[in-house]
């Protein structure tokens, strides 16, 4: 429009070095002078709408895409009539509501219907245009061919399906493997409760915690719960050795501080070229259905010491002592006993739930702390295993992304008198 | 608390009231109800909420195999109605999620007082003589056009659309999330919509109902709103003076009127 009503403040004729050239205001107006040629046949579809979406103009281009008289749309028929019937329901349901609350909306791919029944892909791009002394609000449409460019984001999408199809194998995949490492259904010892966690940061990776609960012949169980260092396949083999090597260990000599010993040398012989070693909370736990609770003797190999959270509502870490796993060609390990009475709770965790970063810390480096976990257990105490995994799952949650690393977690407990 | 956060339920109106569920139907989210809510807020206790998968809903609570069913769905208003302990409700369903409220009404007798559906489709697929406006070749179209548009909905797209300056009222971060499902999901809740085949269920409807329909509606015909009229005994059907599909965004006013003199007129 300013091409046309502008005037050249140095007025119109020829150019300060007094060649013929038109002005910068008279050039275009020269050139492209009539308004109603440029909008019938422009480049793009152009289409003006009531509210309603009845037709009210519509320009030559459009008409002729579309293989329709100008009587016959305007006044007769809406914009969505002009669509595919899947486009039909696409407009009603996020054209329309998005272009009624934004006022305008955007390359939004949609397929036009001509009236010999074929069918054009256009990109439509709509704005509001409030209404005006006597002139109702209308919705002004350009419309561009994008019969090229659909083409082309056919090409982009069927890579981008092949690309979610393998990406979900490799879900599964790592699922299936994530699965094998751990207990498909976690075992009961007679008379206690036990629950169990596992949650992974990635499902692009697998993790390398672990843990189990297992019985080992009448009144005997063998517990553990462990980190391997790293993620990935290799972590998955070391923590699939781990695994085994604790249960066949138990199995041979029921005494967790020697199962440990067992341990520490098998990494170190298979991995010590990679660095690979693991911390683990190795248990055997014998229920007293005299006092209807149970004792464990426990040994850790250098991870975060367990909970224990009392009938009483008091709540004490059991201290521990003893070496990653793995990392020192000879290690010793050292047995302690907890004794559980009816109420008490053991909580094995990985350092997932205590390196996490929550959104607010009180740790200097932001980390959730033993501090704060050993608060979060005074709250919950006393507890029962499942009550106690679920807060714990629940309190992961809280932590959002600040959850960087696998968490595992599991409770066993002795039911509380009646 | 969990079910409230799942379908990030707002609770909005006169808390002394009647209490209205208004519930969302496929493509956007419970904003579709922004300009009806305000007026029925005046005299009733508005609950308002997110399909899982739909709006501000929480994307962790979605499971591909729950939600291919309107089952789904209904067992989810069934526990927002359980959570919030509504005695009661009028349930007011916008599209499919008339027939959703069909389900669930049909699953507890009791549940609700009333029940309000606008623009309904039982069957959107055209079945002998029912007509319900589509084939089944438009639907399979419509699953391409959200997986095409899925490129301009795409996070890229999101900073673009800034809060729009003449409706500052909107702001930014309901205009980046309204109507912007995740493909994924949209793709699962269409094929529930658009296939599913609730024409048997309305028979089964005991409680007082309203059908709205629009006088033009690309989605659901008139005849649609005639066979839903005909199967639910003693309903009342009402057409709106309006065009397109969603009377609570193109007629306001009058989709809430109508609510309110039917819900008036059930209370008395």
């Amino acid at each position: 429009m300013t091409a046309i009503a502008g005037r050249d403040p140095r007025g119109q004729g020829p150019g300060d070095d007094g060649s013929a050239r038109p002005s910068a205001a008279g050039f275009p107006a020269l050139l492209e002078d009539n308004l109603e040629d440029l909008y019938e046949n422009a480049p793009c579809g152009s289409l003006s709408t009531l509210l309603d979406g009845t037709i009210a103009k519509i320009n030559g281009t459009l008409l002729a895409w579309l293989g329709y008289s100008r009587e016959e749309l305007v006044g007769r028929r809406r914009f969505s009539d002009l669509l595919t019937g899947g486009g039909r329901i696409y407009h009603e349901t996020h054209f329309a509501p998005m272009l009624a609350m934004q006022g305008e909306i955007g390359g939004v791919s949609l397929e036009l219907r001509a009236k010999n029944g074929s069918r054009m892909p256009v990109l439509v791009t709509s704005v509001v245009k409030a209404g005006s002394e006597g002139q109702p609000p209308l919705i002004r449409t350009a419309i561009f061919d994008a019969r090229m460019r659909r083409a082309y984001e056919q090409e982009l999408l069927n890579a981008r399906r092949a690309a979610e199809r393998e990406d979900e194998r490799l879900r599964q995949l790592i699922s299936k493997l994530q699965r094998s490492l751990l207990p498909a259904v976690l075992q009961t010892p007679p008379g206690l409760d036990s629950a169990a966690y596992y949650r992974m940061a990635s499902t692009d990776e697998v993790g390398g915690d672990f843990y189990d609960l297992f019985p080992l012949d009448d009144d005997r169980w063998g517990f553990f719960l462990g980190d391997v260092s790293g993620k990935g396949v290799e972590a998955a083999a070391v923590t699939a050795l781990a695994r085994y090597t604790l249960r066949a260990a138990a199995v041979y000599n029921p005494d967790p501080a020697t199962a440990l010993r067992s341990l520490n040398t098998v990494l170190w012989q298979e991995y010590r070229e990679d660095a690979r070693y693991c911390t683990v909370v190795f248990g055997i736990l014998t229920p007293t259905p005299a006092t209807g609770g149970f004792t464990a003797v426990i040994a850790s190999g250098g991870h975060p010491e367990p909970l224990l959270l009392r009938a009483d509502g008091s709540v004490h870490y059991q201290q521990t002592k003893g070496r990653i796993v793995g990392a020192f060609s000879t290690s010793q390990y050292t047995n302690t006993t907890v004794v559980a009475n009816p109420g008490d709770t053991l909580l094995l965790y990985s350092d997932g739930l205590t390196e996490a970063r929550p959104a607010s810390s009180e740790t200097a480096d932001g980390r959730y702390g033993t501090a704060a976990l050993a608060r979060f257990a005074a709250q919950l105490a006393p507890t029962n295993a499942a009550d106690a995994i679920t807060a714990v799952t629940d309190l992961l949650g809280t932590f959002g992304a600040g959850l960087t690393d696998d968490t595992a977690v599991m409770a066993i407990s002795a039911p509380a008198r009646p | 608390m969990r079910v409230r956060n799942r379908n990030n339920v707002v609770l909005a109106g006169r808390e002394d009231g009647p209490t209205v569920v208004l519930a969302h139907g496929f493509g956007c989210d419970q904003h579709m109800w922004r300009h009806v809510a305000a007026e029925i807020g005046q005299w009733a206790q508005v609950v308002l909420f997110d399909h899982v998968g739909s709006g501000k809903a929480d994307p962790a609570a979605w499971d591909a195999d729950r939600y291919a069913s309107l089952d789904g769905y209904a067992d989810d208003v069934l526990a927002i109605c359980d959570d919030l302990d509504l005695r009661q409700p009028v349930f007011v369903g916008h599209s499919v999620s008339s027939s959703i409220g069909v389900l669930a009404a049909n699953r507890e007798p009791d549940r609700f007082s009333a029940l309000v559906l606008v623009t309904p489709s039982p069957c959107y697929i055209d079945d002998g003589n029912y007509r319900g406006g589509f084939t089944r070749d438009d639907i399979d179209e419509l699953l391409e056009s959200l997986d095409s548009n899925y490129l301009g909905w795409s996070s890229n797209m999101a900073p673009l659309i800034m809060g729009n300056p003449e409706r500052p009222e909107l702001g930014e971060e309901l205009t980046a999330s309204f109507c912007r499902t995740d493909p994924a999901m949209a793709q699962v809740f269409a094929r529930a919509t658009f296939l599913s085949d609730n024409r048997a269920d309305l028979a089964a409807v005991s409680v007082p109902t309203l059908i709205l329909q629009c006088a033009q509606d690309a989605i659901a015909p008139p005849e649609v709103g005639a066979f839903v009229h005909a199967q639910i005994a003693g309903s009342r059907l009402v057409t709106l003076d309006a065009t397109g599909h969603c009377p609570q965004l193109s007629a306001p006013e009058a989709t809430a009127a109508e609510i309110t003199s039917f819900i008036r007129a059930a209370y008395r």
